[in-house]
């Protein structure tokens, strides 16, 4: 297996040094059978790939602790579901993953443009190839996954107890993985765009579907990381501004400005040198927060421990934004379109202000995420920018931004009808204020809470209203496919009252949440929020991995009656020194009960215990899983598939842009 | 301004930032995390008498017994894979410095005397290990997990800490300066 993959490391090295360079001579040559070898060869980079996991999934398996990854992450004990997870539960081994997504990306562009040929599409290639160049440089030097060890123990250390404590670390890093990697194509595209130099837009639909779909997978994975951290954690909460949270959030705000501007550029020719700068800026965001976090400069759980990667690292970066910029800064003058706004009323204004609040937060998150280290470099004190700071300078930029949310959808193109816009925020705006009202009569004296609800509401009303009169005038006018043709209206609006209930979840669990800490003896109780809790003891359950200490609470509601009963417990691993708790959770619809065991003592005759009443957490997840919905939806192909002829894109007559009168613009009309 | 001025003007702007930005990043990838500040550094290394691991009283050692000499302390346990490691340059560092007056000591950690004295046999270490059955020395040095090693100088004080596995550079330059007559 160390042979193989270490052979099959190298091929792949090779063969993305070759596509790199085949792919834009033939471009630059123009020998279009060069170009088509270069997509061949992505096929073959992708098999490696497969191939090079498979070896690493079959020494986990085969607990061929000869292999130091094995030996360091995997054991005899440690069950096989969590044997294959230990693929991506370290430095090492998660680049072997990141290789083979790369690879798939890479794969799936060569199959979307097997006849397809848009003047970018080889340069694009070239730069797909060029990027898994780079990570697979990383595999074979400093990171080697495939390393022997000259002295095999007889059993393994097993992985991190952390990451072999609950079944979403399946799901949660593969679909991470799957948006980080994922903006390579939009990246490849918008270095293409620059490098082919036409002031051609058709590479815009082409990196807005993609991004939608990276995107789509981002925001399954930031919310699966929320889950698995309210799950496994024991903290009772699921987002604690860590750098590394902070750095997979940042690409996603960037890419969620991008897919609101790019509709500047498809129905007004604006904003194309932007639109190109956001899409080097995700992926650079998304390249810097991997150095930060592989790279050992900043410490925080996430980190991986030894690692001399953070050279290579700070060179791929250097380089993507040196290129990326550096294009931009080139191309300029050439990209440049005069400014038309015309009203500051208008989708466009409306537009550019969701770009500057996202980009202000994105800003605000980066520089908290940085400080630490400049503070560092600068004077040599370690500190930490803790949750206080992100909330703080956070919350007023994402209030503004849910009152343009809850309003720009209403806003007409172009021209200003404000009777007709004031006229459809009449409910929603009505509906804000009763919970305004509402709020501060039931007691909420907080004025963030209180417009954070407000603003939730109007979000939620205007987006829903919107979809609501569009499905009604569609079906009146007897246009049966109204809902499909203004699909990607409709699945934005979706997206929208998906960020409503997600609002609504941070708002209720930030703001309501109940908590209490205490040591109850066997037979003792606590009470939180009207429930009583009853301590009863203690069981042992030896497993081959671990120990669990099972500790039992006996659940009373309120009203006197049984609750049911919550089994926290804490897991000893041989190769951790502090216990890992697993936290137990009645999940409801809008409370949760959570538990969560933080010591034993004398055996288990007493132990100490938080206890968390968290309103709204689970509209997190509803509201995550309703936004991915609504990307899936907007990205989803049309019936009507383009014509595949041999014609370029570029050279295809333009969409005729469909002129927006106020009235018409509720079953638009996508130019997807 | 013409376009060409401009275009070289934003070009040159740009590779000023980039670069800025890569150099103050730099400064962060130098760092090493193994190095860990803590309170015993420069403090007097806690005194210990520990049996060898074959339990026998003529394989015992007292740290008090090595003043004089830099003394490499490290925190074992079999059951550690980045032990391992690390093995290989503990062992090197011993044969190269143990005429020049330093000891490399290894305290095996919450281990079984029969593994423990296996993977010495295999790994065919040949410092003196000694074992701290109960844990006393590991809290008296506030250990976070193994491996971890302390330098003490030939004076006792503890001069430095590493958690993970050792780098040898690191290790032997930092020996090579106390021996010199250097301390910090």
């Amino acid at each position: 297996m160390h042979q193989l993959g270490q052979v099959g490391l190298l091929l792949g090295l090779v063969l993305s040094a070759y596509g790199m360079t085949a792919a834009a001579v033939g471009a630059r040559t123009r020998r279009p059978g060069l170009v088509e070898s270069a997509r061949l060869t992505a096929f073959a980079v992708l098999a490696l790939m497969i191939t090079v996991n498979g070896a690493m999934l079959v020494g986990l398996l085969t607990n061929d602790f000869s292999l130091r990854y094995v030996a360091g992450n995997s054991s005899t004990g440690t069950p096989t579901f969590f044997k294959v997870l230990s693929l991506w539960a370290a430095d090492d081994g998660s680049l072997l993953l990141w290789n083979l997504i790369l690879g798939g990306y890479l794969a799936a562009v060569a199959i979307r443009f097997r006849r397809d040929r848009p003047l970018t599409y080889p340069y694009a290639l070239s730069v797909l190839f060029g990027v898994q160049l780079f990570y697979l440089i990383l595999i074979n030097g400093p990171a080697r996954p495939f390393a022997l060890l000259a002295n095999p123990p007889l059993d393994g250390r097993g992985p991190s107890p952390l990451l072999q404590n609950h079944p979403l670390m399946a799901v949660h890093p593969p679909f991470l993985y799957l948006g980080f990697i994922g903006f390579t194509v939009p990246f490849a595209f918008g270095i293409a765009a620059l490098l082919v130099g036409r002031s051609s837009d058709d590479w815009v639909s082409l990196i807005r579907r993609w991004t939608l779909v990276v995107w789509c997978f981002l925001t399954v994975g930031l919310v699966l990381g929320a889950l698995w951290s309210y799950s496994v954690l024991g903290w009772g909460g699921y987002w604690a501004w860590d750098p590394v949270e902070n750095v997979a959030l940042l690409p996603w705000l960037v890419a969620t400005a991008f897919l609101h501007s790019v509709m500047l550029q498809e129905r007004r020719g604006m904003a194309r040198m932007w639109n190109l700068v956001l899409v080097i800026g995700a992926f650079a965001l998304m390249t810097f927060g991997t150095f930060l976090t592989r790279g050992s400069v900043l410490s925080s759980i996430h980190t991986f421990a030894e690692s001399g990667v953070g050279p290579a690292y700070l060179a791929f970066l250097t380089l993507v934004l040196l290129g990326g910029f550096g294009l931009v800064a080139w191309r300029s003058s050439s990209l440049r379109e005069p400014a038309r706004l015309e009203s500051v009323f208008s989708r466009e204004a409306a537009i550019i202000g969701n770009n500057a609040l996202l980009l202000s937060a994105t800003a605000i998150i980066l520089l908290g995420t940085v400080f630490p280290l400049v503070v560092e470099a600068w004077t040599g004190d370690q500190i930490t920018v803790g949750a206080p700071y992100f909330k703080k300078a956070v919350a007023p930029v994402f209030l503004l931004l849910f009152v343009l949310v809850g309003t720009a959808p209403l806003l007409p193109w172009r021209a200003t009808n404000r009777q007709r816009a004031l006229r459809r925020l009449r409910y929603p705006t009505v509906a804000a204020a009763l919970v305004a009202v509402g709020a501060a009569a039931a007691g909420v004296r907080q004025l963030e809470t209180v417009a954070g609800l407000a603003l939730a509401t109007l979000v939620l009303v205007t987006n829903a209203q919107e979809i609501t009169t569009g499905l009604v005038r569609g079906r009146r006018g007897g246009r049966r496919g109204a809902l499909l043709r203004g699909r990607r209206r409709f699945s934005g609006l979706a997206v929208h009252v998906g960020l409503a209930i997600f609002a609504f979840g941070i708002i209720a669990s930030s703001s309501f949440a109940q908590q209490t800490e205490v040591t109850l003896s066997s037979g003792q109780s606590a009470e939180l929020d009207g429930y009583r809790l009853r301590y009863d003891g203690l069981t042992t359950d030896e497993q081959p991995q671990r120990t669990v200490l099972t500790s039992t609470v006996t659940v009373t509601s309120p009203g006197g009656e049984p609750h049911g009963v919550m089994r926290p417990a804490l897991n000893l691993y041989p190769a951790a020194s502090e216990p890992i708790g697993s936290p137990a959770i009645q999940r409801g619809v809008v409370w949760d009960l959570y538990a969560s065991v933080i010591g034993l003592q004398d055996n288990g005759a007493s132990a100490t215990f938080r206890f968390y009443r968290n309103p709204g957490v689970n509209w997190l997840w509803l509201g995550g899983l309703v936004m991915a919905l609504g990307g899936v939806s907007a990205a989803w192909p049309r019936r009507a598939r383009p014509r595949r002829g041999r014609q370029p894109v570029s050279e295809r007559e333009p969409q005729p842009e469909p002129e927006s009168e106020p009235g018409t613009d509720l079953v638009d009309l996508g130019v997807s | 301004m013409s376009t060409a001025q401009r275009r070289l003007f934003l070009l040159a702007g740009v590779t000023a930032l980039v670069l800025a930005l890569a150099g103050f990043l730099a400064t962060g990838v130098g760092k090493d995390h193994s190095i860990v500040a803590s309170p015993l550094v420069g403090k007097q290394a806690p005194d210990f008498h520990l049996q060898g691991l074959d339990g026998s009283a003529a394989s015992a050692v007292g740290l008090s017994d090595l003043r004089g000499q830099v003394v490499v302390l490290n925190f074992w346990a079999s059951w550690c894979t980045e032990c391992r490691i690390e093995q290989a340059v503990l062992d090197q560092t011993w044969q190269r410095f143990r005429d020049s007056g330093v000891v490399v000591l290894g305290v095996n950690f919450q281990d079984a005397p029969g593994d423990a004295l296996d993977y010495v046999a295999a790994a065919g270490s040949t410092y003196p290990v000694v074992a701290d059955t109960d844990s006393t020395t590991a809290l008296a040095y506030g250990l976070r997990g193994v491996p971890e090693t302390f330098v003490i100088d030939q004076a006792g004080q503890i001069v430095e800490r590493m958690i993970g596995p050792v780098n040898a550079e690191r290790l032997s330059s930092r020996i090579s300066t106390l021996l010199a007559g250097g301390s910090r």
